[in-house]
């Protein structure tokens, strides 16, 4: 009896180990099984809602207004056009925000009363653009910022689009940089510093390289918010993949520019959610394998 | 930059070898008062040890000492430059004085040549082959230099605490502070990090050492300071410290760590 009790938790433990090793996704468990038995009720699940959505009574109707074909192959090479002004839009906010973003978090980070202002600066700054609807911020600088007609500003609402998405995403981004300079124990500049090494310096060799590594994952997280708000751009004019298709719908009513949009948005952060995953566990074993906390 | 100055006029008649002169030294952190009037000389070539109960402000003397923690009152005089003036240049005081901690404090995500060459060459600037072959010489000397492209985590205590031991004696400090350096090591690798602190102090290095290991001190100090409460209550010789106590409490201490088989 007490030997049967001892060994209980053990089998359970190796148990757990096995699990922990395969797929969090497919549910763990043997390798094999446990694929067919997720891929199994995936199939059902999927088919149990196909036929809820294909017998409704309004299909037909919903079929021929969001999955016509024909009307897919007539749009699609437009609004893939367009969609490459979103990547664009996307790759230049990115990084202005990462460079921006960071000088918020250091600002923020500064010792000492001398430095309130900036401080108090990055603080409000943060507040303020994550209190702020984007759509708000885009319209405001969109229509705004060139009515102001000061001489070498700007007047496309491109380049104000971009600056809103900027503002916007940086005071996010700051606050997951913050984090990661937190993150950091302050021995570690405790080090640094005793072996004479500047402020600056320790936050450029010692701190920062640490602090980045831990936020990627969150840091993708917020990226895959961006791609989508691209999108918000064109509500001050620019003809991206969601205006393109609208402009496909107003010459069709019909509704299939959508759902390819919609699509191609999705296959565009699926990538990036992957890879978020895979840096998070990856993180996760290495430090299971360095013994746990640290 | 506080230039070097004679503290004689302060400080009364000077030792020709001091370097390390702590005068009146008060710290608190917030109601608790760790420090409460430490009086301390450490000359030239000298091994100071402080003893006494965790707790009794030995850690925290030390970040005093290269103003890792800023002093309430009292002056510290580092190498003829105090330590404690307004406006005092610590980046360029900590140049000259290495610290050790207790939890080694390498930075993870650097190998060991790096953790020892990234202070040379960014504050002393030197160039990057030089710092390299001042650091592989150290790491030979304390038995690493297989070890000098390993990240820290790869190394055992006793591995991670000599290199941290290197990282510090790479920028040729005049005074090396050690913090409870075994106290985070399993007990078979305290001697090899004790042999590395030996082997300094039969160099000539001077040092300011924390320490629970009460034969350790007897055996390597010129002078063993007994710290109860933020004072400094007892000195002298570790013969007679170890021997003849004159304390109640640091009778009362050493009886204890005797009764523990420590000594």
């Amino acid at each position: 009896m007490a030997r049967r009790q001892g060994e209980r938790p053990r089998a359970r433990v190796a148990a757990e180990l096995a699990g922990s090793r395969s797929s969090r996704i497919l549910g763990g468990g043997g390798a094999g099984r446990s694929t067919a038995v997720a891929l199994a009720s995936s199939a059902l699940f999927v088919g149990i809602l196909a036929a809820i959505v294909v017998s409704s009574p309004g299909w037909p109707e919903v079929r021929r207004a969001f999955f016509d074909v024909d009307q897919l192959r007539r749009s699609f090479p437009d609004i893939l056009d367009a969609f490459a002004l979103n990547i664009r839009l996307f790759l230049i906010a990115e990084g202005l925000i990462l460079v921006f973003a960071l000088a918020l978090a250091v600002l923020r980070g500064l010792p000492g009363p001398v430095f309130f202002p900036l401080r108090a600066f990055a603080v409000g700054y943060a507040d303020f653009f994550r209190g702020v609807p984007t759509v708000l911020v885009i319209y405001i600088l969109g229509f705004g910022a060139p009515a102001l007609a000061i001489q070498g500003v700007p007047r496309s609402p491109l380049f104000w689009g971009v600056v809103a998405l900027v503002l916007v995403y940086s005071a996010y981004v700051s606050e997951v940089y913050r984090a990661g300079i937190e993150s950091v124990h302050p021995s570690q500049e405790a080090a640094a510093r005793s072996l004479g090494l500047t402020r600056a310096q320790s936050l450029r060799f010692v701190i920062l390289p640490q602090a980045l590594r831990r936020v990627i994952p969150p840091l993708l997280n917020d990226f895959i918010g961006l791609q989508k708000d691209t999108a918000l751009v064109a509500l001050i004019g620019p003809v991206e993949a969601f205006r393109q298709s609208q402009i496909e719908v107003a010459g069709s009513f019909n509704y299939t520019p959508y759902v390819a949009t919609a699509v191609l948005f999705v296959l565009l952060t699926i990538p990036l959610a992957r890879l978020t995953d895979w840096l998070v566990a990856r993180d996760r074993r290495r430090q299971l394998a360095a013994g746990g906390a640290r | 930059m506080t230039t070097p100055e004679n503290p004689s006029d302060f400080l009364g008649a000077p030792e020709m070898s001091e370097w390390l002169r702590l005068e009146g030294v008060h710290k608190s952190f917030g109601k608790l008062e760790v420090l409460r009037g430490i009086d301390l000389s450490v000359a030239e070539h000298e091994v100071v040890c402080l003893i006494g109960a965790s707790g009794s402000g030995k850690s925290t003397l030390l970040r005093c000492v290269n103003a890792l923690e800023p002093v309430d009152a009292g002056r510290i005089v580092a190498g003829g430059v105090e330590v404690t003036a307004p406006g005092a240049d610590l980046d360029r005081i900590r140049r000259s004085i290495g610290i050790v901690f207790q939890a080694y404090n390498l930075f993870p995500h650097m190998s060991v040549l790096r953790n020892v060459t990234l202070a040379p060459g960014a504050v002393l600037g030197l160039p990057r082959a030089e710092a390299e072959a001042r650091a592989r010489e150290l790491l030979r000397r304390f038995g690493l230099a297989d070890k000098a492209l390993e990240y820290p985590d790869r190394l055992s205590g006793g591995q991670q605490q000599r290199a941290a031991i290197v990282r510090a004696l790479a920028m040729r400090p005049k005074l090396m502070l050690l913090d409870e350096v075994t106290s985070a090591l399993d007990p078979e690798l305290v001697a090899e990090v004790l042999n590395v602190i030996r082997e300094l102090a039969e160099g000539g290095m001077t040092m300011l050492i924390a320490t629970h290991e009460m034969a350790f001190a007897r055996d390597i100090a010129s002078r063993v300071c007994f710290l109860d409460d933020g004072l400094i209550l007892e000195e002298g010789p570790p013969e007679r410290i170890f021997s003849a106590p004159e304390s109640p409490r640091t009778q009362q201490f050493l009886r204890r760590i005797v009764e523990a088989g420590r000594l």
